[in-house]
């Protein structure tokens, strides 16, 4: 009986959408709006493209949780072992390598660019004998789960376009990002929370901000934009209710606005009465939905000794890996962390063992705890920058100190479940790890393969504006096959 | 479950959550023709076929040279009846044989190495398309120029059935469309609800109810009432709300570390501007060129201010040539969507492919904006450190300028000014010079350069890839640049405000037209091109513009005709035909409900409970929001790293004058669908949210005014429920009924009993804001007719221009 209901209340629904829309909105997002929960089989169907239309294609994964590494931490103290730059200590970067490479304003009036190896160690691990530095060594453990990409290339060379383009396909804003078109074309999973949700975090490397409009819906609806959230007091902005109100204060008042707006309706008949008596009934239940999803205190000991003690302070990277495993879990489709202080121009050495003693540790425990759930399948996890650092040094380069500048030609990242092949190592550079040899993989590329695990076509998840389709991946962009399972 | 009751349309299954919402409010944007469903018996290129090539054809076979295919050109006629290249004898389109046009039997082929669109584009004509185009090409495959590049002329007033209902020729275009669909208008708005639609409209406050009150003894005059509020000062702040978005203007520079900059002093020249009543000409000529007018005042060269509101960078980092045409390139398609209503942008990398803008256009008109005396990065130019407010050229601003030639200017003492610009910052390597530079208010306004600097094609609009130098100039198919005119960005607003200029006029009024009835007439605002949708009512808005014109560009008579309409003073209560017949009220047989601005609602909430501090310009003011934002998202550099909460009558200034940082904007603005202030906007998305109702529940802003208003009601008179109705009457605009009454006053004994018996909560409810408490009020009197007020600030009525 409910479910008949349910088809007809979609129906009608639909029906009446496209009246009102007169084939308004790309049938994407009819499909978000109409098909909240497309993985439990809630395909109603029946009624033409709409629903058949979303995900383009049967998805591998759910969800996306995006550990970004606000900076750019450097490749070649992390997954790209680079031996020789070590024998090269000292040496002037070779013009036939750098190939006239665009140099930014800090390093472009460098008289010398002096070569430098990995301060640190590197070892093999894992069936694919992924070399993996010794700052890393939780990751080091999990290299059979994970995917590294050692070929990745960009095309900004500076951070606020670099990120901006990584996170919304273009380099300058005012587009919607990932998560937002995420948003846009498969909807939340869960009712009562956003489809979107950000988190933040600072190292205390040398820094670089963050800005909203890298969780800017752009051009799309704004309920796709992300939500900033925390594990502090007020996990989401204007969340709680002023003090002395209590939980059945606000029923009252609802009840009463309810009335109100229904009396209201009768006289004016306007449906936009009706909805927002609907919009403050899921902002209530988000009030109680927000905390049970944020609320840590209830994990075991066991839980927090594997993400690390920092998991115990509310809004550091660890704590945040821990949240974002509790809101994918409760069916956020989209959680972006954003941890800052990977920005090594120079103290490379000291700054980056802090840096990856932040984030180690908590980024291997997320992808062990999905697995452990059996819910890695089904969540792609994401780790990395938005380019990679220089082979040379940038200022002095002394026997024990060091920096790189940024480096847009390659750089590693790595990927884990959601149907990416565990325990690869994709792409290589050259013996200087200054240029791709092998594999290349474009911003937009990893785009188009983010959105092709979710299960839809980034050449036909499209939404108009300004007389012409937008799309995440511009007007790139490949799939990369060899990276999927 | 059904949540929504009361409509038969309306059902919300509990699968459907977060987002169904959003499709309620959003207004379409898609239908590219009108009444697709229709088959007209005349067809028009323009109307009917041209939307369907442009979508699925141009891309490859339009105006971009370089993605030509087959050389074949389908959006000119000769071209398109031309014998194709690549296939002798044969013809892409023979008029009056569809048979015999190959373009078209490659449409219905079902050969996929045949079919056009290509299987690999994502693209296919519907049945409906196909016979569209064939019964054009059958009846001659007659071409017409784009409607929005001819010039606009006065056509004579259609004829209606009911003329008795047209107050003026507005309601003539509006009355005949609408008799077409089988639609009649609706009833004259009462009274009050159109007063409270005429002040937002003009000063985006409500009537006070003393206002109210004094209207409804003394009459409504709409014609008195406009003319009044014209001459109110809070005029130019509703006018200037629209044009900040237009005009990016933001109180930081945008990029990582994102600095302060100072360029308020240029806002206040726009609220003083519309308060003059400056024709539209002279506003936008300037703006766009105030500093090559013969002998620049110091008013005409800081209205250039304008153009240098984009974002800067200051990321050391960063190449200085690569942002320097950033800036150019920001200018160029401000113009495009502001002025022209034309996407110039898409013709940035690349030749336009869709409208008739070649690359060598785009970048002649970036010629225009590519000579000014300006650095991409400033860091290393003697002179201006890196954390300058203002970047080079710039305008200082004397307290001498202020007090004889730019009187309109709200400039704070110096001592507020250096404590503004140092707000967070209490040392460091550039706070020395900073303080030193902070005594002297600057401006970046626009300014040549001595040299010359040539203009360059830019291969794939890449900043370094030089092409084919260029000379200033503009698409030619808008209308050619007159030789007559210089070629600076003096002759570039001539040119604009040619009489034969197709856009300008077009453009502008269609955007005070959706301003005032939430959609422009040309619903895509930014676009008036062959991808942008065609005008709902083209005779109309060129009425309007040949009308605005005639009246040199004057832009209250503008407001003002519009206004004294029945069309705009129609009532907006909607009927069960208007959703069956029109639901998206195009033909606006009422007068649409719309919610409100984010800075109306600030302004609303302010003004209704005796909060707002009228001052007029001035800095920006940061106001309650959520702690830790800004420093959360901060490297921990720069003079904006840490908030700082403004005090005392700053916090209760309009919205208008809200502390724009661009990388951290006001979140309760935002979740409103503000801009912020990345680039151009002549439109906001109108979405609807829980995060909206959770600001409207839980923000200060909401809690103090109640509070505050409570407590004000409370020493008018000290029984709680004396104070509702008029609360209600300053929020909502009209009086409570009986039904209302009822439950509001349930509300508040309800409050009343809960706090008696519990001061401790009370007192918790109160205490909120900065605003002195008053304490010689009875708590729980106070509390409980502060909840009673918070719950009508909620009402949907409240936050709805109706």
């Amino acid at each position: 009986m409910e479910k008949e209901i349910l088809d007809h209340g979609l129906n009608l629904n639909r029906r009446h959408f496209l009246s009102k829309l007169s084939l308004g909105l790309g049938s994407a997002a009819l499909g978000s709006l109409l098909i909240p929960d497309l993985f439990r089989g809630n395909n109603f169907g029946g009624n033409g493209e709409l629903g058949k239309s979303l995900p383009h294609f049967a998805p591998k994964a759910k969800r996306v949780i995006y550990l970004f590494q606000n900076g750019a931490p450097s490749q070649l103290e992390s997954f790209d072992f680079k031996p020789k730059l070590r024998d090269l200590w000292g040496q002037e970067l070779p013009d036939s390598i750098r190939q006239g490479q665009r140099l930014t304003g800090m390093t472009a009036s460098q008289s010398s660019f002096p070569m430098v190896g990995s301060f640190c160690d590197f070892q093999q691990y894992g069936q694919a004998r992924a070399w993996v530095s010794s700052l890393f060594p939780h990751t080091a453990k999990i290299v059979d789960d994970i995917c590294i990409i050692k070929s990745m290339h960009t095309e900004a060379i500076n951070h606020d376009p670099a990120l901006t383009f990584f996170q919304t396909g273009a380099q300058q804003g005012n587009r919607p990002s990932m998560g937002s078109w995420l948003s846009y074309g498969l909807g939340s999973e869960n009712n009562n929370l956003p489809a979107f949700t950000v988190l933040l975090s600072k190292g205390n490397g040398n820094g670089q901000g963050v800005y909203a409009k890298l969780w800017s819906n752009g051009f799309l609806p704004s309920a796709h934009q992300g939500v900033q959230f925390s594990n502090g007091e007020d996990p989401v902005l204007y969340l709680n209710d002023q003090q002395g109100m209590t939980k059945a204060d606000r029923r009252k008042m609802l009840d009463n606005l309810a009335a109100l707006n229904h009396h209201a309706y009768e006289k004016i008949g306007d449906p936009e009465i009706q909805a927002k008596v609907a919009q403050y009934e899921l902002a209530y239940r988000m009030q109680t939905a927000v905390p049970e999803a944020t609320d840590l205190s209830k994990e075991p000991d066991s839980v927090f000794e594997m993400y690390g003690e920092d998991s115990r302070k509310p809004g550091t990277f660890a704590a945040n890996c821990l949240l974002a495993r509790k809101l994918s879990e409760s069916g956020v489709r989209f959680v972006q962390l954003y941890h800052q202080g990977w920005d090594q121009h120079g103290n490379l050495p000291n700054e980056m063992t802090v840096q990856a003693k932040d984030v180690d540790q908590a980024s291997a425990a997320l992808v062990k705890d999905l697995k452990q759930r059996g819910l890695l399948d089904e969540t792609l996890v994401i780790w990395g920058g938005e380019f990679g650092r220089t082979n040379y040094s940038q200022g002095r380069l002394t026997q024990d100190n060091y920096g790189r500048d940024h480096h847009p030609r390659c750089f590693s990242i790595w990927m884990a479940g959601g149907g990416i092949k565990p325990g690869i190592v994709y792409g290589a550079t050259d013996d200087l790890g200054y240029n791709i040899t092998e594999n290349p993989v474009h911003v937009h590329d990893f785009q188009a393969t983010v959105l092709h695990q979710l299960g839809l076509d980034h050449e036909r998840l499209t939404y108009r504006h300004l007389g012409r389709k937008f799309r995440l991946t511009d007007v790139s962009g490949q799939v990369i096959k060899e990276l999927l399972v | 479950m059904i949540l929504i009751k009361g409509s038969k349309i309306f059902w919300v299954t509990p699968f459907l959550g977060w987002l169904i919402l959003v499709a309620v409010s959003i207004a379409c944007k898609e239908n590219r023709s009108h009444d697709v469903f229709e088959f007209p018996d005349q067809i028009s290129y323009n109307l009917h076929v041209r939307p369907i090539l442009s979508e699925n054809c141009f891309t490859c076979h339009g105006p971009d040279a370089n993605k030509r295919e087959a050389g074949l050109r389908l959006d000119i006629a000769s071209e398109a009846y031309a014998a194709l290249k690549e296939s002798p004898g044969k013809h892409a389109i023979i008029p009056g044989s569809s048979i015999e046009s190959l373009a078209f039997s490659r449409m219905i082929s079902s050969d996929p190495k045949e079919k056009m669109p290509p299987p690999a584009s994502n693209l296919k004509l519907s049945d409906h398309q196909i016979e569209l185009i064939k019964k054009w090409i059958d009846a001659g495959a007659v071409y017409e120029p784009h409607w929005a590049f001819v010039p606009p002329t006065k056509t004579p007033l259609p004829k209606v059935k009911n003329e008795d209902w047209a107050q003026n020729e507005i309601d003539y275009f509006i009355l005949s469309k609408m008799e077409e669909k089988g639609l009649d208008p609706s009833a004259m708005s009462d009274g009050l609800t159109l007063m409270r639609r005429l002040y937002f409209d003009l000063i985006g406050l409500p009537p006070s109810s003393e206002v109210l009150d004094n209207l409804e003894e003394n009459g409504m005059d709409p014609e008195a009432v406009i003319d009044r509020l014209f001459k109110s000062a809070a005029y130019g702040e509703k006018m200037a709300v629209s044009w900040m978005d237009v005009s990016r203007y933001a109180d930081s520079h945008g990029y990582q570390d994102d600095y302060y900059r100072t360029q308020w002093p240029w806002r206040d020249w726009v609220i003083h501007a519309f308060n003059k009543n400056m024709p539209y000409d002279q506003f936008i000529t300037w703006q766009l060129a105030g500093d090559l007018l013969p002998n620049a005042s110091k008013e005409q060269l800081l209205a250039t201010g304008f153009n240098r509101n984009h974002k800067i960078t200051e990321e050391s980092g960063a190449i200085d040539e690569e942002y320097r045409v950033m800036y150019a390139i920001d200018r160029t398609n401000t113009l495009g969507k502001a002025m022209l209503g034309v996407t110039l942008e898409c013709a940035q990398c690349h030749d336009h492919k869709y409208d008739p803008i070649s690359q060598k256009e785009y970048f002649q008109t970036y010629a225009f904006f590519n000579t000014v005396a300006e650095w991409g990065i400033e860091e290393k130019t003697p002179g201006f450190s890196k954390k300058s407010p203002a970047k080079y050229p710039l305008m200082e601003i004397s307290d001498k300028d202020v007090k004889e030639l730019l009187q309109f200017i709200n400039m704070p003492d110096s001592v507020a000014r250096v404590n503004r610009l140092m707000a967070g910052m209490t040392k460091g390597t550039n706070y020395n010079s900073l303080l030193d530079e902070a005594k002297v208010l600057k401006v970046a306004v626009m300014g040549e350069l001595d040299s010359t600097r040539n203009t360059y094609i830019l291969e794939r609009g890449a900043y370094d890839a030089h092409g084919e130098k260029v000379e200033p100039g503009v698409p030619a198919s808008i209308l050619p640049f007159p030789d007559s005119l210089s070629k600076n960005r003096l002759g570039l607003s001539k040119w604009l405000f040619d009489k034969n200029n197709p856009l300008t006029a077009r453009v502008f009024v269609n955007r005070i037209w959706q301003e005032l009835f939430g959609v422009g007439i040309v619903n895509t605002p930014g676009d008036f091109g062959l991808q942008g949708n065609l005008p709902i009512n083209q005779e109309l808005l060129d009425w309007l513009a040949v009308d605005f014109i005639a009246h040199g560009w004057d832009i209250q008579y503008l407001l003002k005709k519009i206004m004294l309409s029945s069309t705009y003073q129609q009532s907006s209560i909607v009927k069960k035909e208007h959703l069956t017949l029109d639901p998206e009220n195009k033909y606006l047989a009422r007068f649409p409900r719309l919610r409100l601005k984010a800075e109306e609602i600030r302004d609303l909430i302010l003004a209704s409970s005796g909060l707002l501090n009228k001052e007029i310009g001035g800095p920006s003011v940061k106001t309650y929001q959520p702690e830790g934002l800004w420093e959360a998202a901060t490297s921990g550099r720069g003079n904006l790293s840490k908030f700082q909460l403004d005090t005392g009558k700053y916090l209760y200034r309009r919205g208008l004058y809200t502390f724009i940082k661009r990388t951290v904007p006001p979140p309760n603005m935002m979740l409103f669908d503000a801009s912020n202030r990345d680039a151009c906007e002549v439109e906001r998305l109108k979405t609807s949210t829980p995060l909206q109702a959770l600001v409207m529940m839980n923000d200060p802003v909401v809690l103090e005014a109640s509070r505050v208003f409570a407590a004000r009601l409370l020493k008018k008179d000290p029984k709680p429920e004396k104070g509702i109705a008029y609360a209600f009457y300053s929020i909502i605009g009209r009086k409570p009924d009986e039904t209302e009454r009822k439950i509001l006053s349930k509300h508040l004994t309800s409050f009343l009993e809960e706090y008696s018996s519990d001061n401790k909560k009370a007192k918790k409810i109160v205490d909120v804001g900065r605003y002195p408490l008053m304490d010689d009020i009875p708590v729980e009197k106070h509390a409980a007719l502060a909840q009673v007020i918070t719950l009508i600030y909620n009402l949907e009525a409240s936050i709805t221009k109706a």
